[in-house]
């Protein structure tokens, strides 16, 4: 299958096929090039080393939006077995944007909910993109109240541009969807993990974000507003979207540093979509420590940690007198 | 388009209007003001004698922080908490020092929400109420904090707590750290709220994003001032996206009302009334 190439790829897929152009000169004649094929994958593994160790915050965004890379769907097949999706918020209607259900997680029940985007035109028509509705929100608050009554951790996939800018939306009450959720999410008895794995746009993400842990995919984002929304905001200009994404601090590195986040889960080289098995071992090892960690705590503990965690965001000064 | 050539025209002034001396003795600057409803001309005290609610159409003009406090407060009672704390540039965003240093002298606050406690019609209560004057209201590490802390307090002192809302949203130059402030505050009302203890939220012209999407919502009773813009995106963005017209009283109080997402619209003449009888309604009976 041909992969969607990013700008920042370029130059490893132009060696690559150079690389590739040599290989079969090689085949079809006596000429021996075998020193200069392995000069340039040398010379390949310099740059990938190069190009993936250094990805700037515009490459990482660009990552995170990657059309393959994977959902909260393709991670549920790799993490967990008997997922059973459960439809609807039993208030108006059911949000392809959300998928959510319960699973077991190795030998534990859990509750699983994310948002939910298309790999193609036709499924992201159907799930708007990974955009939720009202119904989205309130659908998860509902399965996550079933967690707390039946006593299972709740386990939540971050991968949305942002909650739906819609007519619709505002007229359901996008804004007490998610500032429901919010409230709601701070006082459920039963450990919350949230898991950022593509985009977290502001809050449309925040609606499935509050955790005990939090976590990051490497190249996953998690910002209050697109790069290119805060450039046409701040500096009337959309195109300065590169500069936005650097001043906003808003990759898995950037967080941790901020003190938001709990951990960076790490991609495989180039990106989640390049190995999802690996990604999903990568993400277990994660889980498993935050599962562990989380069990210890009494539901009083639990409580107060999570209110001490968002207690200590924010940075300000005092003035003197 | 021929509008648009006008528009242009008549902006590119190529002069310079300086008052006279005249002119100047006449009417100081910020006597007179216009109703941006009604267009009729006011004089200033006479709008802010009557709540900055224009006598001749009704449109409620934006209130300062202070002028809401005096609006709704016992003489001398308001007592502020947290003054001192001020916003630093986290994310060393360009220019955003000197836009706050502007606006603390423009407005006389120093951050976008006041926060305190003091007597409604002898009823004490813990307060916040959001600036728009200053960065348009918007959440910042400060604000958010503010008010988390405010909250608490109410809940130690088992206080009620009343917040006026009038933000624009998160604060952009404090990047992903606004965005928490709406998990901040809102944990903080959840505790509040599992101690027993009564949250009114009033949303003013205008409450939408980050705001409406957080505390602004999670009032045990949420109203809002008439004809003020509530919601959660843009209109400019919400047109863009679903490419239609919107009615024109999309996302104002009173569409809030019909579908459902308000509990009242109050006039702010009636608002002091009002309070001091919820707050006198939830001090007598219920299983404390």
């Amino acid at each position: 299958m041909m992969k969607q190439l990013l700008e920042f790829e370029k130059p490893i897929i132009n060696l690559k096929e150079k690389i590739a152009e040599l290989k079969s000169l090689t085949k079809d004649s006596e000429l021996d090039l075998t020193d200069e094929i392995s000069t340039l994958e040398k010379r390949l593994q310099l740059l990938e080393d190069d190009i993936y160790g250094n990805l700037k915050p515009w490459d990482r965004v660009q990552m995170a939006r990657h059309q393959e890379r994977p959902t909260t769907l393709d991670y549920i097949n790799a993490l967990f077995t008997n997922f059973i999706e459960m439809h609807g918020d039993r208030l108006f209607g059911d949000d392809a944007a959300i998928v959510s259900g319960v699973a077991y997680y190795k030998d534990e029940p859990v509750t699983v909910i994310g948002h939910q985007r298309g790999k193609d035109t036709k499924e992201n028509i159907r799930r708007n993109f990974g955009m939720p509705h009202p119904e989205g929100y309130r659908k998860a608050l509902r399965h996550m109240k079933q967690a707390e009554k039946f006593n299972r951790p709740i386990i939540c996939f971050i991968d949305t541009k942002g909650a739906y800018p819609g007519k619709a939306a505002e007229e359901r009450g996008q804004s007490e969807a998610i500032a429901r959720n919010l409230m709601e999410m701070a006082g459920l008895t039963v450990p919350i993990i949230c898991i950022v794995i593509g985009e977290g746009g502001s809050g449309g993400a925040l609606g499935l974000g509050v955790g005990d842990q939090i976590h990051m995919l490497e190249n996953s984002t998690y910002s209050v507003i697109s790069p290119e929304g805060a450039a046409a905001l701040l500096w009337k200009d959309a195109g300065l979207a590169q500069r936005a994404a650097e001043t906003m601090m808003i990759t898995s590195y950037d967080l941790k540093k901020l003190g938001i986040i709990d951990e960076i889960i790490p991609e495989p080289r180039g990106g989640a979509h390049r190995d999802v098995k690996l990604q999903g071992e990568n993400i277990k090892k994660v889980l498993d420590q935050s599962l562990e960690l989380l069990r210890k705590y009494s539901t009083d503990e639990l409580l107060e940690k999570r209110w001490e965690k968002y207690k200590q965001i924010g940075e300000y000064s005092m003035l003197e007198n | 388009m021929l509008k648009d050539f006008f528009g242009k025209k008549s902006k590119k002034r190529k002069y310079a209007s300086i008052p006279s001396e005249h002119s100047k003795l006449d009417v100081p600057e910020g006597l007179m003001q216009k109703c941006t409803g009604c267009y009729k001309i006011y004089y200033r005290k006479e709008m802010q004698k009557n709540l900055n609610v224009c006598p001749n159409c009704g449109k409620h003009h934006q209130l300062k922080a202070w002028e809401r406090i005096d609006s709704l407060f016992d003489e001398n009672t308001f007592q502020e908490w947290d003054k001192q704390l001020i916003s630093i540039n986290p994310l060393g965003f360009p220019e955003y020092e000197n836009k706050l240093e502007k606006d603390r002298e423009k407005t006389g606050i120093n951050e976008a929400v006041v926060t305190g406690k003091g007597l409604i019609e002898g009823n004490i209560t813990a307060f916040a109420v959001m600036d728009a004057s200053f960065r348009m209201g918007s959440m910042g590490s400060v604000v958010g904090e503010k008010i988390a802390r405010a909250i608490e307090r109410a809940k130690d002192e088992s206080l009620p707590f009343i917040i006026f809302t009038a933000s624009g949203g998160a604060r952009m130059q404090e990047g992903v750290l606004s965005l928490m402030q709406m998990t901040k505050t809102s944990v903080a009302i959840e505790r509040f709220s599992k101690a027993q203890g009564l949250m009114i939220s009033v949303m003013t012209h205008p409450t939408t994003g980050g705001v409406s999407a957080s505390f602004a919502s999670l009032g045990d009773y949420n109203f809002a001032e008439p004809a003020a813009l509530i919601g959660f995106a843009g209109r400019r963005i919400i047109e863009q996206t679903i490419r239609e017209k919107l009615p024109e009283d999309f996302q104002t109080s009173e569409f809030l009302l019909k579908h459902g997402q308000l509990d009242k619209v109050v006039h702010r003449h009636e608002m002091k009334e009002l309070l001091k009888t919820l707050i006198e309604m939830h001090q007598k009976g219920g299983r404390k």
